[in-house]
């Protein structure tokens, strides 16, 4: 339970993904058997415990000392896991500090009247930061900054293999994962990946270039086809198990048990997981209210309705199809959606072109109807096999251009790791007229990319040179009709949002251009904003 | 009787200065410049320059001289620890704190009654001075910077091994510790080359004097060199020692993609830990911890209690419940947050 808790602490505070995969990968190499198991199971969500419920916890910190002074201490901590890590007035004469699996294997046995007393008992043999650990384990959900993948990663990296291949695996394996070390150290074959429903490792396509890529491309090579803004899914349904999963292999099937149901044939669609209502997309926002969820009512269902759009079939009933060409699949995946049936299966249609101009043409100007919720193109190489990951050549995304808007810099804020010495997460802003007549900045969006390692000096030397106010790693800087730094921000979308003050959130902002050379009160004003939100449909 | 008639308050009372004792006509730790000062330790809130004469262990003086120089005070009383001075007839004793080097609590004696006022301390042990020692006592004066039952520090050989074993993962990466610069960064020098950390460490320029200070009071810092020197040096694999205000100066721009570290008891939460950007947080504190403070009330069982600064209310509650008479001073000047 030691290295697990050192392990989450230092994730919990660690930036960047190369330092997270070092800690996670040297404590599964450090780790024995089955701990390590365990711990990959915790931090890939595959183990769960719903256990422990805070306020038992609270009533028996408060039962061991004095709830005045608990109290005072959950008001400066601000968390009740951790007040509880720290305060808890161990019972002297404790056991041993327990490893992760006896605490794993104790709590699979254990009675609902022996839990709480279980608890306690390792709180007391525990430190602080063991204590803190199991709690985040057993209240659900330890939420240290690493991913799922980013933990397969780390399991692969050990066995020097492709993620890839840990993905294909995952689904028939059970923690605590005995046969997935025992191959990745070299000590046995590998385990057999023969589940039915398993997740198959996705294709991904590469942006293309548009200065270089076009001029060296045959556009007969090449099937074309809208770039659906949903999240990407793969739809399987094997003798009898039906499941969705993610593009990273997470089963999302508990949060759309409405598509989950309707996956009625036998075999593996590759498709994006869409809202559509009476047969029309509806914007990312709409899905967005049905993503990470652990499970969806009858009104939530009612409200989003989700489905697939198939661009792929990788199974056709017990055969593989991804050794074959695209232009096969795609005559296959014609059939079996068709044969399939289902109200909430359609097909992503292709769309024939003559040459690059005229497919930059449709780009620029899709025609009415779902195309205009598209993010851009796909373009696939008709005599493409699936092949996972993401290899250079065979598919391209070819997004549509940003939309663009000049914005004036109101805060920034001190960024993270390589970055802690730079202002470098800026919150900007558009003028917008209140209610007395005057214009005044109201914030947009924060953006902490898109600029080069030298603009980012200059950002920051403008950041300190201007602060107005500090609040901790916040500085205001100076921005009004009269003086301010004019960023040009670009972002895919705009949305509605109750969140932000100026009622609407833009999708992956970035700051694209700096503009030293133009006026603050020049900056673009929220009513263009509103505008592009209409045009958008949403 | 006699012990009856007198008021702890006629001995020591509270003035907008600081604590004043009205028969000796001294301060001890005063936030402003006065005639006679007592000085418990080095630290820039309890130290400052501008009193006619100041009491402190030599220790003290030499870190005073060393911060403000030779002209800090005009006269100057050197006071071992142990030894007695007499200020119109009170007495006042200079014993260890355990909290930096040269730091005593100010034991003040006066017509049977006796306060001691600890200034700052701790009860652990530390390599660079010598350990807090319990003074029996009708009122104990106390700090309460960590006056919370979530403050329990960890043993700091653990935080040291912390540090050390980040330096094996990433081995590329410079380790940056942001410490003070009085007392922390001396300690945290000698508990890694007790850990057996025999590289040069890298320090901050505002630390070179004090760090003298400390060889010149036999305290042993093997190698150091300026983190600072001529050419830029990325310091890959290295340690480096830093001001707290200094881990997110541009100053920290020249190292290799600097792993942040703090040392400092208030990185028991990980708020204040993410607050300031730091990834490595280690609990050492020069302060006592929760635990401490209580365990020095319970041993030293004073009919009274007085809590200076930190979380005042929790340990006079403490002490409350536990049968202490005890109040909060809430003396103004001394500050909690860079430790």
């Amino acid at each position: 339970m030691r290295a697990f808790a050192r392990l989450l602490d230092r994730l919990s505070l660690t930036h960047g993904r190369n330092a997270k995969l070092t800690l996670a990968r040297d404590f599964l190499r450090e780790t024995p058997d089955p701990d390590r198991g365990w711990a990959l199971a915790a931090l890939t969500g595959a183990l769960v415990f719903q256990e422990a419920k805070p306020a038992a916890i609270r009533k028996a910190v408060e039962a061991r000392m004095d709830p005045v002074l608990f109290a005072w201490s959950y008001d400066f901590v601000g968390d009740l896991a951790e007040t509880v890590a720290l305060a808890w007035p161990a019972r002297p004469g404790a056991n041993r500090e327990p490893e992760l699996s006896e605490v794993v294997d104790a709590l699979r046995s254990a009675s609902r009247r022996e839990v709480q007393p279980l608890i306690e008992g390792w709180l007391d043999a525990l430190d602080a930061d063991g204590r803190w650990a199991l709690l985040k384990l057993l209240t659900g959900g330890l939420r240290v900054g690493l991913s799922a993948r980013l933990a397969k990663q780390a399991a692969a990296d050990l066995g020097d293999v492709e993620v890839a291949e840990i993905e294909e695996l995952w689904h028939a394996l059970r923690p605590p994962y005995e046969d997935l070390f025992a191959w990745l150290e070299g000590r046995s074959e590998r385990p057999s990946a023969e589940a039915p429903a398993r997740f198959r490792p996705a294709m991904l396509a590469q942006a293309i270039d548009e200065a270089s890529d076009f001029a060296k491309l045959d556009p007969a090579d090449y099937a074309a086809e809208w770039k659906w803004d949903g999240i990407r899914v793969q739809a399987v349904s094997e003798r009898g198990v039906r499941r969705l999963w993610s593009r990273t292999g997470e089963d999302i099937s508990a949060a759309f048990p409405d598509v989950a149901q309707s996956l009625t044939f036998e075999g593996v669609i590759d498709g994006e997981l869409l809202v559509i209502r009476d047969g029309r997309v509806a914007p990312f926002g709409d899905l967005q209210q049905r993503l990470n969820r652990k499970s969806a009512d009858a009104k939530l269902m009612a409200a989003f309705p989700a489905g697939v759009r198939a661009y792929d079939l990788l199974m056709d009933g017990e055969t593989d199809l991804r050794a074959l060409p695209f232009r096969e699949r795609r005559a296959r995946l014609e059939a079996f959606v068709a044969s399939a049936a289902s109200p909430r299966i359609d097909l992503s249609p292709l769309q024939p072109f003559a040459d690059w101009q005229a497919l930059a043409a449709l780009r620029a100007d899709p025609p009415p109807g779902d195309a205009r919720c598209a993010e851009g193109l796909m373009l696939k190489r008709w005599d493409s096999i699936y092949e996972p990951g993401r290899p250079r050549g065979p598919w391209f995304k070819w997004k549509r251009d940003p939309h663009l808007v000049d914005a004036v810099l109101m805060y920034a804020q001190r960024g993270h790791g390589k970055r802690s010495s730079f202002y470098s997460d800026y919150t900007f802003g558009v003028w917008r007229e209140e209610e007395d007549g005057r214009r005044a900045l109201t914030p947009v969006g924060k953006a902490y990319f898109g600029f080069t390692d030298e603009e980012l000096k200059e950002l920051d030397k403008f950041v300190r040179d201007n602060t107005v106010e500090r609040f901790g790693p916040v500085r205001s800087v100076r921005a009004d009709q009269d003086f301010g730094l004019v960023l040009e921000v670009a972002f895919e979308g705009l949305q509605r949002s109750t969140r932000h003050r100026s009622g609407l959130a833009m999708r992956f902002p970035r700051i694209s251009r700096i503009r030293w050379d133009k006026p603050a009160r020049e900056a673009d004003e929220l009513a263009t904003l509103e505008r592009m939100l209409e045009q958008l449909g949403a | 009787m006699r012990k009856a008639m007198i008021r702890p308050q006629d001995l020591l009372c509270q003035k907008p200065d600081g604590l004043y004792c009205p028969p000796g006509d001294f301060y001890v730790d005063p936030v402003r410049p006065v005639d006679r000062a007592v000085i418990t330790h080095g630290h820039g809130d309890h130290a400052r320059a501008g009193h006619r004469t100041v009491a402190a262990t030599p220790e003290t003086l030499a870190i005073m001289a060393a911060r403000y120089g030779e002209a800090y005070a005009q006269t100057t009383r050197s006071l071992a620890y142990g030894e007695t001075l007499d200020r119109d007839g009170v007495e006042v004793t200079l014993v260890p704190a355990g909290h930096i080097l040269g730091s005593a609590q100010a034991v003040v004696r006066w017509k049977g009654l006796t306060i001691v006022v600890s200034g700052d301390y701790k009860r652990r042990r530390d390599p660079t001075c010598a350990p807090f020692e319990p003074f029996p006592c009708d009122v104990f004066v106390t700090e309460a910077t960590f006056g919370l039952p979530v403050f329990r520090h960890p043993d700091d050989a653990g935080e040291i091994a912390k540090l050390l074993r980040s330096t094996e993962q990433f081995g590329g990466r410079c380790h940056l510790v942001g410490a003070y610069a009085l007392g922390k960064a001396q300690r945290l020098i000698r508990l890694l080359r007790e850990a057996g950390w025999r590289r040069p460490i890298y320090v901050h320029g505002a630390f070179e004097r004090l760090n003298a200070v400390y060889a010149s009071f036999g305290v042993d810092l093997g190698p150091l060199a300026p983190a600072t020197g001529e050419g830029k040096q990325d310091l890959a694999g290295e340690i480096v020692l830093a001001p707290p205000s200094a881990l997110a100066d541009r100053w920290t721009r020249r190292f290799a993609d600097p792993v942040a570290a703090f040392a400092s008891g208030w990185m028991r939460v990980r708020a204040r830990a993410r607050q300031r950007g730091v990834e490595l947080p280690l609990v050492i504190s020069d302060h006592a911890d929760w635990d401490e403070l209580c365990a020095t009330l319970a041993e030293l069982a004073p009919g009274e209690v007085w809590v200076t600064h930190g979380r005042e209310e929790a340990l006079v509650r403490w002490a409350r419940t536990h049968g202490l008479e005890a109040k909060a001073l809430a003396l103004a000047g001394y500050e909690d947050e860079e430790d």
